[in-house]
């Protein structure tokens, strides 16, 4: 699972408020090579929850996301090469996802995570 | 990438193995797959260099066609592990990379408009009544750009109305009427091959909504 997905996912168990950023428990990280695609990544910039990403990003072993982004970074280059790592370049292999509020673990196998939910939890 | 090119890549995809009634899991075939997806490119531009969903991804055939079309990320939705198993190994013989995610559509909970298009096939609500709804529904909530479906040409009306008054769809089109072959899959499957008229949709989102998480 690319981080990307993780940043538009949010635990949806019964009484949860705010579901969202779902912690990662790291087992295993692996990196998958994607071609550069500037067009995709300003677009993204948008949409994405940036403090989010980074925070993911240094959970999974990358530590180069600057805390806090805006717009005109992205006429930088490097920051652009890094963008395009931490969003679409490493993915969550083994672990879990963890709701903020519960603390109830999605384990994620072979990078699947398992977000079916107890019947208790509807 | 030529619409027949398609269309063989997708045929030789791996289909489900022991397919579960009650998800009503029938493969999407190559052909309707293949022009779903090539008319939401070449007529929309719904696909290359766009985040896309496919929602009941069953074998993966939708997404991976979307893969194919140049989607920058494709991620398939389904509650049965063993489909997303299939779908897996499905990308990896195309040498595709697509996320996926088990879940119930029912209770997903993605941020609003993270998904540019939508993709489906949705179960036909024919075993449990109103199910495509529920995926529409969803559909409608997370998608910024357009939403593709299946659904029977018999609930024609009720899906455009149900779409433009209660999923706050700014716009919904049948865009083709095509025939939608299942194979006898299943015991309770008299005839050998049943065809079923299913239209092609394409819905429009209607962004202008309040957003709310």
């Amino acid at each position: 699972m690319r981080l990307l997905t993780h940043n538009m996912l949010s635990s949806n168990i019964k009484g949860v408020t705010n579901g969202f950023p779902l912690r990662i428990e790291v087992e295993k990280v692996v990196e998958k090579e994607v071609d550069f695609n500037v067009d995709f990544l300003r677009n993204m910039f948008a949409k994405i929850e940036w403090k989010a990403l980074a925070e993911a990003s240094r959970t999974m072993g990358y530590s180069e996301l600057p805390d806090d982004a805006e717009s005109s970074m992205l006429d930088s280059d490097e920051f652009l090469r890094k963008f395009h790592h931490a969003l679409l370049e490493l993915h969550l292999e083994e672990g879990a996802l963890v709701c903020p509020e519960t603390g109830r673990k999605f384990p994620v196998n072979k990078g699947i995570p398992n977000m079916l939910l107890h019947e208790d939890e509807v | 990438m030529k619409l027949k090119q398609l269309e063989g890549l997708l045929g030789s995809l791996q289909q489900f193995e022991n397919p579960k009634i009650e998800l009503e899991q029938y493969p999407t075939g190559p052909h309707i797959a293949s022009r779903l997806l090539y008319t939401a490119e070449n007529s929309f531009g719904d696909v290359s260099d766009k985040v896309v969903a496919d929602f009941g991804s069953g074998c993966g055939t939708l997404g991976l066609a979307a893969g194919l079309l140049g989607a920058e990320h494709v991620i398939g939705f389904d509650i049965d592990e063993e489909s997303i198993e299939i779908a897996s190994l499905n990308a990896d013989e195309l040498e595709l990379d697509m996320d996926f995610i088990q879940c119930d559509i029912r209770n997903l909970r993605l941020s609003d408009r993270a998904i540019d298009t939508v993709v489906m096939n949705p179960p036909f609500g024919t075993r449990k009544k109103g199910a495509d709804m529920v995926f529409l529904s969803m559909a409608l909530k997370v998608a910024s750009g357009a939403v593709y479906s299946l659904h029977k040409t018999t609930t024609r009306d009720h899906i455009k109305r149900t779409a433009l008054r209660e999923y706050n769809a700014s716009s919904a089109e049948v865009l083709c009427e095509l025939r939608f072959d299942v194979p006898q899959l299943y015991k309770f499957h008299k005839k050998k091959e049943v065809d079923v008229a299913v239209d092609l949709w394409r819905f429009v989102p209607n962004t202008n909504r309040p957003k709310h998480l």
